[in-house]
């Protein structure tokens, strides 16, 4: 029984992971249909921004805070020189933004790895956040990482942040309106180039977001982005383009699926059976879970 | 697409005769020196005043991490060898390629320095695909590398030198240490490639003729970042220690889990053979005090060539640089191969290799002697604990150099490995 | 495809002179490296050499299925893959000599002989056919459930990502019959002939630039045929084909499945030239580097592609000779500008001197260079 119960939980905060990595993309490439192959390296960025924040705070607890924010911004202020520089130009052109953003990806590690060292860099993680709570005490104890709970509160509290942007704002209305009809929102007024640009920054932003969040669990390094971008373009495709709502749901949905089936089987088998079993599905619904209904033939 | 005009008909019949001529021409090739294959080995070039050795790592990739710290040691010794006057009284010019943490990369860029080249030895690869990937690039054109990385043994290349430990002389020693230990139960944690699966059924062999349980086998693919399963199985296993052949960024990941899961090295120690000093300043002594880790050399191991050898790098690289295993046995290669050649009066490699036996070189690890037989060195093995301040502190040592038996010939329960 | 009532979209005018062009460009190629290549460079180049023409036939199948059909296949890795296991499958157990196991089942393996899948390799004609017939089989399957469902543009590129990820974890985790991460290494000989010989290694390099003249020569076939015409036109307008009464599905499919063909044959041959075939040929980034050299030279045109693929594998193995830490820039540099400032690849700028020549001659307007993309 403990084992189901954990497994889940296991499960939910692996899709936490997911769920703050895919967010970014559920923007820029679910609204703005951007593959952005260098997102990855902006969670990179966030992650380096914690390591770098660390070297002149010396409270782990507080720079996390910090970085946040701090992250936040420098990931998105890349991801905003980005669309400027190159992607701009490429909004016809979505499958050769996917190979020149491989482009940009390739220069970025290789910036990182010059600037920092080719081996991983550690951050210290506040106390409060190594340890872990029991649910269930006994003999066989039911146990949840503080570090999971907070990147779940912290996912949850980026998601919420972002529906409320894109359904109460007037940036949020000007960017559902750009992404269900970009002709009919330019002649109505709206700034097309500069809702792109600040659609960019948040969905970039937010890779930066997951970054911070990333150096509690994982390595920090320069080819850390390149291990999850996959998985997170993933979560976007099969949650349906354009659908915060799938997003969610999806990335839950494979956590869970993914830790039972590690527990059950081994970790390749379960990479690969979730892996053939996204592409089954999407034989069955190709255009995702969710979709977004318009009259646009293709 | 039944076109049927002219243009289309006539475009057919250049291109069937440009390919006619074209498999005649192959088969031209193939028939004038099918079976007549003679010695058509590159010749290392050694006629002006220096000579060429290629150091072959991977420079960009995911190995980068590791591999970088072993290629600035090899330069390191290069650059001792030749302050004092070089080789056989030429000076070493190393060519450095990056293998770019792909295999088929570190086939080609092995044949480039052979071939273009002319080096008179290669240094470097760390994996053992790359090491497998480059052993018949080796082997074909008769030229020598020196490997300096711990791995899985079952292997003795005529062209290969092996100067890190093979299984006996690491993975062993670190079981018996942990029966000694009175630890009964373990869980195997590993990467998916070959030294994590070949290491395990060892370490399951040894573990059957000893009395212990293998509780579980877990292997994650190489740059996985997701280990909460693995660490809630393991848990859930209640083993006496775990043993952890991750690789890499892996290894990251699993520590930060292993804590967060409540493990430590006072409940459930991990033994890591694959964690040195520089992957224990990129995971944190946060997440590793305590924890054991298994090789044959540590920055804080005793006697003077170590302290010089310690000073040296980090005048060279910078202060903050650790000193690890497969970095010494980097810098302890290019000695060896120096010996070796100083013995033998030449650079030809069948020359060298036949000087190799009863070499020795006072490492930084203490003093090495070469194996002729089987290319291996004699090393002792060190278990070591990881300390606050991201050091490895020996707790344990063999006593003396091991003979190195990349076949575990000498060892029962092994019979039925290979 | 099938309805040869339609009439023929042709341009016989253009293609009078392209034929004479091309016959003319074939001749040069097959000068180039028949004659030219083997006597200017080393042994080594050579082999190297070899291997660029190896990711050149792929590009060939990529300006097909891409260039031509917009189908951004970013996963050629498996095919190329499954045609490279299936030659180096028979070689292995060829090398290891009749009632033997392959040297690395020894090694990790506990099985005491063949695995089942393993058997029909054995057989030499079988393995052959396999090279090209595995892939195209794998991509008729994948392809025929994809293009019904109208699976395309953003989602085709990332399905295909996720099954190159997902077959080369599998070839991983399976060490004892795989050969695992290391993959399988040290093939000795290739139907009989020791390929440490030098001068057989040159024969491999013959093999290899004759089976990509006839794979160019194929995909100008497709291209130039009736069929070649509905590529276009789906890729272009796919509803629009599918209102004149075509199934662009089909259309996709035939294209795809050659591509994955191609990619076959060009692992198979990867092989005897490199010695060696394992799952780092195989993944997303692999399959990315595929499509990329197709781009730079120029996606639409099968001597840019072609010419393409070449380039830029060269220019890593010379840039990352010379600057083995820093390459990687100019490798992302060249990704960046060729594909954001030059989208036809460098094929355009030859477009673009020669329709410059062709305005300034007559008054005409002339066709201008089909960039397309799926949508």
């Amino acid at each position: 029984m403990t084992v189901i119960l954990g497994q889940t939980f296991t499960g939910i905060s692996i899709g936490a992971v997911l769920l703050l990595i895919a967010l970014g993309l559920s923007l820029t490439f679910g609204q703005m249909n951007v593959i952005n192959m260098a997102h990855g390296e902006f969670i990179m960025a966030g992650a380096y921004t914690t390591y770098v924040l660390q070297k002149s705070i010396t409270s782990a607890g507080l720079s996390l805070l910090i970085a946040l924010p701090v992250a936040f911004l420098v990931a998105g202020a890349l991801g905003a020189l980005l669309e400027w520089l190159l992607i701009r130009r490429l909004y016809l052109r979505p499958l050769d933004t996917l190979l020149v953003t491989w482009g940009v990806s390739l220069m970025l590690q290789q910036l990182a790895r010059d600037i920092f060292g080719a081996p991983n860099v550690q951050t210290r993680a506040p106390d409060l956040l190594t340890g872990n709570i029991t649910l269930i005490g006994g003999d066989d104890p039911l146990t949840v990482a503080n570090s999971r709970l907070f990147i779940l509160g912290l996912a949850i509290a980026a998601v919420v942040a972002l529906s409320l942007t894109l359904r109460m704002t007037s940036l949020g209305r000007r960017i559902r309106g750009v992404v269900q009809n970009r002709d009919l929102a330019e002649v109505s007024g709206i700034s097309t180039e500069r809702v792109d640009r600040t659609a960019f920054f948040i969905g970039s932003g937010l890779a930066g977001v997951a970054g911070v969040a990333l150096t509690l669990v994982g390595p920090i390094g320069p080819t850390m982005g390149t291990n999850i971008i996959i998985d997170a373009f993933l979560v976007i495709v099969v949650g349906g383009i354009g659908q915060l709502k799938g997003t969610v749901i999806v990335a839950f949905v494979l956590g869970v699926l993914q830790s039972v089936l590690e527990y059950s089987t081994t970790v390749s088998v379960a990479k690969v059976l979730v892996l053939v079993g996204i592409v089954a599905f999407l034989q069955w619904r190709p255009q995702g879970l969710y979709t977004l209904r318009t009259r646009s033939l293709v | 697409m039944s076109s049927g005009s002219s243009i289309f008909r006539r475009r057919m019949v250049a291109g069937a005769a440009a390919l006619a001529a074209a498999v005649a021409l192959s088969a031209c090739g193939a028939k004038t020196d099918a079976g007549g294959s003679s010695d058509k080995a590159a010749k290392a070039d050694t006629s002006g005043d220096t000579v060429k050795v290629g150091l072959l790592n991977s420079l960009s990739g995911t190995m980068a991490i590791s591999e970088v710290t072993v290629r600035d040691s090899l330069k390191l010794a290069i650059d001792e060898i030749n302050a004092k006057g070089g080789v056989l009284g030429k000076k070493i010019q190393p060519i450095s390629e990056d293998g770019a943490s792909d295999w088929p990369t570190f086939a080609e860029k092995a044949s480039k320095l052979i071939r273009e080249d002319r080096v008179v030895a290669t240094f470097g690869c760390w994996t053992s695909a790359s090491r497998k990937a480059v052993k018949p690039v080796f082997e074909k054109n008769k030229s020598l590398l020196f490997y300096p990385v711990q791995y899985e043994g079952l292997e003795e290349s005529p062209y290969i030198f092996y100067t890190g430990a093979t299984t006996n002389q690491q993975i062993v020693p670190a079981l018996d240490y942990l029966k000694n230990q009175g630890k009964k139960s373990i869980y195997l944690v590993g990467s998916d490639y070959v030294f994590p699966r070949t290491a395990n059924k060892i370490i399951k062999a040894y573990a059957k003729a000893n009395g212990m349980k293998v509780l579980g086998e877990d292997y994650a693919p190489l740059g996985s970042t997701e280990f909460s399963t693995i660490a809630n199985k393991v848990k859930a296993s209640k083993a006496d220690a775990v043993f952890n052949t991750l690789n890499g960024d892996s290894n990251v990941a699993f520590f930060k889990e292993y804590k967060s899961a409540g493990l430590t090295a006072t409940s459930m120690p991990v033994v890591s053979v694959s964690i040195a000093e520089e992957e224990v300043k990129s995971i944190g002594s946060q997440y590793l005090a305590g924890q054991l880790t298994a090789w044959n050399y540590y920055q804080t191991t005793a006697g003077a060539a170590n302290t010089e050898f310690v000073k040296a790098y980090k005048a060279k690289y910078g202060q903050g640089k650790p000193t690890s295993d497969p970095m010494e046995a980097a810098y302890t290669s290019v000695y060896l191969w120096k010996a070796m050649v100083e013995k033998a009066g030449s650079f030809d490699p069948e020359k060298v290799k036949a000087a190799s036996d009863g070499i020795t070189f006072d490492a930084p690890e203490g003093k090495v002697t070469v194996d002729g037989a089987s290319q291996h060195i004699y090393k002792t093995a060190r278990i070591g604990k990881i300390g606050t301040d991201g050091l490895i502190e020996q707790v344990w040592d063999s006593g003396k150099a091991i003979k190195p038996d990349p076949y575990l010939k000498g060892y029962d329960w092994a019979s039925g490995l290979s | 495809m099938t309805d040869s009532r339609m009439p023929l979209l042709t341009r016989i005018p253009l293609v009078k002179g392209h034929s004479a062009r091309a016959r003319a460009g074939f001749a040069a190629a097959a000068v180039a490296l028949f004659g030219l290549a083997p006597l200017a460079l080393s042994d080594f180049r050579l082999g190297l050499l070899a291997k660029y023409l190896c990711t050149a036939m792929v590009a060939v199948g990529i300006c097909l299925a891409w260039g031509r059909g917009g189908l951004l296949t970013l996963g050629q890795g498996v095919f190329f893959g499954l045609g490279g296991y299936a030659m180096a499958m028979h070689l292995k157990i060829a090398d290891a000599g009749p009632g033997n196991l392959p040297d690395f089942m020894q090694l990790y393996g506990t099985a005491t002989e063949l695995p089942w899948w393993w058997q029909p390799f054995a057989n030499p004609l079988f393995a052959l056919a396999a090279t090209v017939l595995l892939p195209m089989l794998v991509a008729a399957l994948l392809g025929s459930f994809i293009f019904r469902r109208r699976v395309k543009g953003a989602y085709f590129a990332i399905l295909s990502q996720a099954l190159t990820a997902a077959f080369a974890i599998w070839l991983i985790g399976q060490q004892a019959t795989t050969g695992g991460t290391n993959g399988l290494t040290d093939i000795q000989g290739f139907f009989g002939y020791d390929l440490n010989d030098p001068v057989n290694q040159r024969m491999v390099y013959f093999v290899i630039a004759a089976a990509l003249l006839l794979l160019m020569a194929l995909a100008r076939q497709l291209i130039h045929s009736r069929y070649g015409e509905l590529l276009v036109a789906v890729r272009d307008s796919e509803e629009r084909v599918r209102f004149l009464g075509y199934d662009p599905a089909n259309v996709k499919l035939v294209a795809y499945v050659v591509a994955a063909g191609m990619a076959g044959l060009a692992g198979a041959l990867f092989v005897p030239a490199v010695g060696i075939i394992s799952p780092a040929m195989i993944g997303i980034v692999p399959s990315i580097e595929f499509v990329i050299g197709a781009a730079v030279g120029g996606r639409a045109s099968l001597v840019g592609a072609v010419l393409g693929a070449i380039g830029v594998a060269w220019a890593k193995t010379a840039l990352s000779e010379e600057f083995p830490a820093a390459w990687t820039y100019f490798q992302g540099l060249l990704f960046i500008v060729a594909l954001a400032f030059l989208p036809g690849g460098l094929a355009s700028l030859v477009g673009m001197v020669r329709r410059r020549r062709a305005a300034r001659a007559s008054e005409e307007p002339s066709p201008a260079l089909p960039v397309g993309e799926a949508a």
